[in-house]
């Protein structure tokens, strides 16, 4: 429409060699490429990537954020060999992958099951959806803080609907006081908070298989059980995959709901990467030692990731 | 059948935030009364000590008192106390509002940009670059803090509205970029290329066609990074302490006398969700989107 409407510009553009069009009609793309780019590169580079390098410096020394004055002393790898053979940063990471394994597991199945159920499509299943997705868009500080309060011994509405389901008295258990119950009750809640994730993600990987092979299934007269092994689970698992990509970078960053609800504790069961790494950075302030750590955490999770990655592409290619 | 199952799922997911409504509705007793009491008589001391602070004083300075001329002062009177001041939740929930706001306008504005240019033009290294753009958000808060901390110190940015803005601005832009990125390439160039025929330079062309088509986007987006940091609470609580908190730090520690004020604290929490459950609605659409950084679009 435009086109045929100015048959003089088109004509120009057809004659006139590039560079020289660019430059008539202003900033060439190369230069408008690198404008519009560059501002967020500045910001990315001043608060990500700059701060990224002072870690790892940082990360060689013995310095100590709360004391400024004091002479800072390069270390060489002490602090990698301290972290690495310091019992409590392994109960750390053992702890964060017990709440990984489990957080994982649960969400992808309720997740699944839930997706699948809602793919059936019965009235008014837009409005239970989104009453579903609901806890996975607070803030996951504030939910660990009333949390708390659901999970109080004696006046928590969890631990009375638990008693009023099993018969236990309510102030027989304490969710969050308990070293047997805590790790669990952190598991509880990112379910609870997260299963919403999965569910939609899968409902997506369900939704994306066409009608018209679940038909050729019917023809060929495969039983149910059969179509969901060779047609919904291998079409829906790069979904699923996709999604525990992104809820396990998400949980082993894990910090505000747990530091909200347990702060890492009774004692240190639940205390998990993020946790300690806060204690040791500014509670304790070995500045230097939790540097070291966080470089560690960054290359453990960069690393996974793009190993995970290689393998979602794999499956998705498939 | 399955609607059922469903029904059921949303009904017991939704129990435990329902419950943090009605506990805001509570007297300071009833709210801890065992067992939990569903039926109650509704009363204002929450979101009256959430707002107040009080202070204590003798029956007899009480009583020489001027009747009392709010609801909230009355209440405190009848626990033999007087309303001192305003506290502190206002502020921090203006504080929050100014953060996501700020941050919110420059990540999109920087986002938009960025994803127009990965989305147009032949950009050295997209691929990489797009990368490196998604892989700052894999660094855990608590990580990127410790170097933050120290470079807000020296650079007086400790405690302040704007060093916190450019933070989450940092960690937003991000999920701008990626998902920006999905809403332009789905604008036809043709539109561009049509109007940059008509005379247009790239940068109108750009500003004039692209953005007017791609609003649908900016406003999902733009909501995204608005939960980002209305939520955020690990830089927030490591970073800020006074007149920059935002209020996810400062709910977990509104005490009254005698421990936590579960009642002000529900309150508290009430109307620091309700912007969320409203933005949750709308953005119904594009919340897989968003949610997986454009990877999934349906």
């Amino acid at each position: 429409m435009h086109l045929s409407s100015t048959p003089l510009a088109e004509a120009a553009v057809r004659v006139t060699p590039e560079p020289l069009v660019a430059r008539v009609r202003g900033l060439s793309d190369r230069t408008v490429a690198w404008l519009f780019i560059g501002p967020t590169m500045l910001l990315l580079l001043a608060i990500n990537i700059f701060p990224l390098i002072w870690t790892v410096k940082l990360s060689f020394t013995n310095f100590r954020a709360n004391r400024p004055n004091a002479e800072v002393l390069g270390v060489g790898l002490d602090n990698y060999i301290a972290v690495l053979t310091d019992p409590d940063i392994w109960a750390a990471m053992q702890a964060t992958a017990h709440f990984l394994f489990w957080t994982i597991l649960l969400q992808v199945l309720i997740g699944f099951a839930l997706a699948w159920l809602i793919d059936r499509k019965f009235r008014g299943h837009g409005f239970w959806t989104t009453l579903i997705l609901i806890p996975m868009m607070l803030s996951p500080a504030v939910v660990g803080n009333f949390w708390a309060f659901l999970y109080q011994p004696q006046i928590g509405l969890f631990n009375y609907v638990v008693s009023f389901l099993t018969g236990v008295a309510p102030s027989s258990f304490s969710m969050l006081g308990s070293v047997q119950l805590a790790p669990w009750a952190i598991i509880i809640v990112d379910t609870w908070m997260w299963t919403p994730y999965v569910m939609l993600i899968c409902l997506a990987g369900l939704r994306s298989i066409p009608d018209y092979i679940y038909e050729a299934a019917e023809v060929d007269r495969a039983s149910p059980w059969r179509q969901f092994w060779s047609i919904t689970l291998p079409m829906v698992l790069p979904f699923v995959m996709l999604a525990v990509l992104f809820r396990g970078i998400e949980n082993f960053k894990m910090f505000d709901m747990v530091n909200l609800l347990t702060a890492g504790g009774p004692g240190s069961t639940t205390e998990l990467a993020s946790i300690t790494l806060k204690r040791e950075a500014f509670e304790k302030w070995r500045t230097g030692y939790a540097s070291a750590f966080a470089v560690i955490l960054f290359v453990a999770v960069f690393g996974l990731a793009n190993i995970y990655v290689k393998a979602l592409n794999h499956v998705k290619n498939r | 059948m399955a609607g059922v199952l469903v029904a059921l799922y949303a009904l017991i997911t939704i129990v435990p935030l329902a419950w943090i409504i009605l506990t805001g509705f509570k007297t300071p007793s009833d709210a801890i009364s065992y067992p939990p009491k569903v039926v109650f008589t509704p009363s204002i001391d929450g979101y009256c000590n959430l707002f107040t602070t009080r202070s204590r004083q003798t029956p007899e300075y009480i009583a020489a008192l001027p009747p009392a001329d709010s609801a909230c002062e009355q209440k405190a009177r009848d626990a033999n106390m007087v309303v001192a001041g305003t506290s502190n939740y206002v502020p921090r929930f203006v504080n929050s509002l100014v953060i996501a706001i700020g941050s919110t306008v420059l990540s999109v504005g920087l986002g938009v940009m960025a994803a127009y240019a990965f989305s147009r033009f032949k950009v050295p290294l997209k691929d990489d670059l797009l990368f490196f753009i998604l892989s700052t958000r894999m660094m855990p808060p608590i990580a990127v803090a410790i170097p933050i901390y120290l470079m807000y110190r020296e650079l007086g940015l400790s405690d302040t509205r704007l060093g916190m803005i450019l933070l989450y601005s940092a960690v937003n832009v991000s999920l701008a970029v990626w998902l920006l990125k999905g809403f332009i390439d789905e604008i036809p160039r043709e539109y561009e290329e049509a109007a940059m025929v008509d005379g247009y330079t790239r940068l109108q062309a750009f500003r004039k066609v692209v953005l007017p088509q791609a609003t649908t986007g900016i406003v999902a987006t733009a909501i995204f990074c608005l939960i980002f940091s209305w939520n955020e609470y690990a830089f927030a609580v490591l970073l800020t302490s006074g007149t920059a908190q935002t209020a996810p730090p400062f709910i977990p520690i509104i005490i009254g006398e005698g421990g936590q004020d579960w009642p002000a604290v529900a309150a508290g929490t009430t109307l620091f969700l309700v912007p969320i459950l409203i933005f949750t609605i709308l953005l119904r659409k594009h919340l897989l989107r968003g949610i997986t950084f454009g990877a999934v679009r349906k």
